[in-house]
């Protein structure tokens, strides 16, 4: 059979399939925010100008789209507002990263050293928090991290600290509150790369007479890279855009560009400035996308 | 060719205690009992064979001397030190994976080198061993491919240039060449005899592949249900197996189940089932048993359409008359059962096919005189 041939109508459509949902939910859906982006606010309803109407003839379209512009574009470059907010995401969500990694992968080590008919067990425990609603549980660490929260109460009580500590609207709230809210997100993957991990190698690896450490080293770590990177990147770009963990936990001094894009949408009232803001959070986050494309090509080609 | 050299043992040392002793090991697996109580003295400069079944115990005693697995009794002595307890990483042996266990991140080079680098070697050094490896095991130009760009017989090479690399005073060696096909493992089975002399490293390799242990090893031992059934020269093991078990694991035999009748100066007369009266060569340490077996390897045994022309050692030869039941040819030789008269037993004769056309071929059904000389049968406790 020729290759052409193994692919048959319905095997055409079903691989067509993926590409139409994500024309239809991802990419006209961005359409409307880019020609939102490149809009002006208006006192007006919608809030902004100008508005295609398909009915007004073909003048009036070319009019309309002659009046798109970079302006909001402009703006968010040159306000230093914007600039801060956008700094502030990428750090908050690169150290929120790191710090998963450090917790998440000692996690996912342990689970796959576990004897096997433990890991699924090991495995529900993980998961079992998203039973309960992300909100509640944010709340959750509200209550726990409060003046009179139960985390104070237990410092209190073993007499580690003699008065209340301020957690709830610092950065270490929210960054409690990411850790535990992304951490299955980190683990899962490392767990997937470091229990397909063949025993033998490290066998090997000791035959050859590497201590367990350097066994970890040389072997362990650079073959669950690739779980690294999906780990990293499943929890780094929804961290980058994050709203609701900042906005309940950390302070209201500092914004991440979550919570401007909230701010200008129902705050302002500018959803020209806010679709903006979108856009530009998506070009930054396509930056660590294609580097990891790269990563996984190339992985690919290897084997 | 310093770096080759740099393990030989003492010959002081050497006439004392052999390169290896396993000393009455055991190990048990929540109540199974893997390895029990072995007892096995390796010379250095030996090829080595386990030959077993699956699950006989022989991974399992290769894994304790390389260290995987800890004994739950005995010593396991390296030039006269217990190494029972010593991890893998810190003991000079090094082993062969039957899955080859090649490092998938690193390429051919560095695979080799692995073992080089954690021992500290300056690195021109390393270069150095590394080329000389890799000429050895014939992977000139691939030193920068990754394991999976590589065939299975590559692979197989970068697996013993890596282990062999750190120059082991023993080289264990598990089923490695089972993952090879039928051709590849003959050549292959060349090599590793001729890369053994060449280095002179003790090699014990573990094997459910008779033919292989046979080619490769000097002496084999032969493994059931975790005890060393006999460990013999292959010669010996085929021609003298100590027991009717070893006798049917290793090679095809005839086994005729009878009774001790007589015993004439070295000879036995054996009473069977369906067989007569065989006569035999007494073995040396039957002890009191009557209930013996009589095992017969195939190609001991003679056929012929007429009795043989000279009847003047009609008394030393064991005689039957039967039919040929059925013919199996195969190739270099065809196998025939022949039912023989009176009783139903079968026996099994191998003759190699010696012309391209033989005018005398037996077909089933005929009559044939199957002899065979009482030197060539073999007495064993059943």
């Amino acid at each position: 059979m020729s290759a052409r041939n193994i692919f048959t109508r319905p095997a055409r459509l079903a691989a067509i399939a993926p590409y139409g949902w994500m024309v239809l939910f991802f990419l006209v859906p961005f359409g409307f925010v880019l020609k939102l982006s490149l809009s002006q606010v208006a006192n007006a309803q919608p809030p902004y100008l100008p508005v295609f109407d398909l009915g007004a003839g073909w003048q009036a379209l070319i009019a309309a789209v002659s009046a798109l512009s970079l302006d909001n574009f402009r703006l968010l470059l040159s306000d230093q507002l914007y600039l801060l907010a956008g700094l502030r995401s990428l750090t908050v969500a690169a150290t929120a990263t790191v710090l998963l990694l450090l917790i998440g992968y000692p996690i996912a080590y342990a689970m796959s050293r576990l004897p096997r008919h433990w890991q699924p067990l090991a495995m529900i425990l993980v998961i079992v928090p998203f039973w309960t609603s992300f909100l509640i549980r944010v709340y959750a660490w509200i209550n726990i991290l409060q003046h009179d929260g139960l985390l104070n109460q237990i410092l209190l009580t073993l007499h580690i600290v003699s008065e209340p500590v301020v957690w709830l609207s610092t950065d270490t709230a929210m960054y409690i509150g990411m850790v535990y809210s992304y951490l299955p997100f980190m683990i899962l993957p490392l767990y997937a790369t470091l229990s397909k991990l063949d025993p033998a190698l490290l066998e090997a690896a000791a035959d050859l007479g590497s201590s367990p450490l350097q066994s970890f080293w040389r072997v362990t770590l650079p073959l669950s890279l690739p779980g690294v990177g999906a780990g990293a990147l499943l929890c780094f770009i929804p961290l980058v855009g994050e709203f609701v963990i900042p906005d309940l936990l950390a302070g209201s001094d500092s914004l991440m560009i979550g919570q401007t894009l909230w701010l200008e949408f129902f705050t302002n009232r500018d959803w020209p400035v806010a679709a903006a803001t979108a856009v530009m959070l998506l070009a930054i986050l396509l930056l660590p996308l294609v580097i990891y494309d790269r990563f996984q090509r190339r992985q690919m080609v290897r084997s | 060719m310093g770096p080759l050299s740099e393990t030989t043992p003492q010959a002081s040392v050497d006439t004392v205690l052999p390169l290896l002793r396993i000393d009455t090991v055991g190990k048990q697996f929540g109540g199974f009992t893997a390895v029990d109580e072995v007892s096995l003295d390796i010379k250095a400069g030996e090829f080595f064979a386990l030959l077993g079944p699956s699950g006989c115990g022989k991974t399992t005693l290769l894994r304790m001397l390389a260290g995987f697995e800890t004994p739950d009794s005995g010593r396991i002595l390296l030039h006269g030190e217990d190494v029972a307890q010593v991890p893998p990483h810190q003991r000079p042996v090094n082993m062969m994976f039957q899955s080859y266990a090649l490092f998938p991140h690193l390429n051919v080079r560095d695979n080799i080198a692995f073992g080089l680098r954690r021992a500290g070697m300056p690195r021109a050094e390393i270069n150095a061993r590394v080329a000389e490896l890799v000429a050895l095991v014939r992977l000139e130009g691939l030193e920068k491919r990754r394991p999976e760009q590589l065939s299975g017989g590559q692979r197989q090479r970068v697996a013993l240039a890596r282990a062999v690399a750190r120059r082991p005073q023993l080289l264990l060696l598990d089923e490695p060449l089972a993952a090879l096909d039928k051709k590849l493992r003959d050549s292959t089975q060349r090599e590793l005899l001729a890369l053994q002399r060449k280095l002179g490293l003790t090699f014990i390799v573990v094997t459910h592949d008779q033919d292989e242990a046979m080619t490769l090893a000097d002496r084999i031992g032969v493994m059931n249900a975790g005890k060393l059934a006999q460990v013999a020269t292959p010669r010996q093991l085929y021609e003298e197996p100590r027991s009717r078990w070893v006798a049917e694991f290793v090679g095809d035999v005839n086994i005729i189940e009878g009774q001790i009748e007589a015993r004439e100066g070295g000879r036995l007369r054996v009473a069977t089932q369906g067989a007569g009266v065989l006569t035999a060569l007494a073995p040396r340490d039957l002890g009191g048993a009557t209930d013996v077996c009589v095992a017969i390897r195939p190609e001991k045994i003679r056929l012929s359409q007429r009795a043989p022309a000279s009847d003047s050692g009609a008394a030393t030869i064991n005689r039957l008359e039967g039919t040929i039941a059925n013919v199996n040819y195969l190739g270099s030789a065809s196998s025939y059962t022949i039912m023989l008269d009176g009783g139903g037993a079968t026996l099994r004769a191998s003759l190699a096919n010696a012309a391209r056309v033989s005018a005398d071929a037996y077909a089933a059904g005929q009559r044939v005189t199957v002899w065979f000389a009482p030197d060539d049968c073999i007495v064993l406790d059943r």
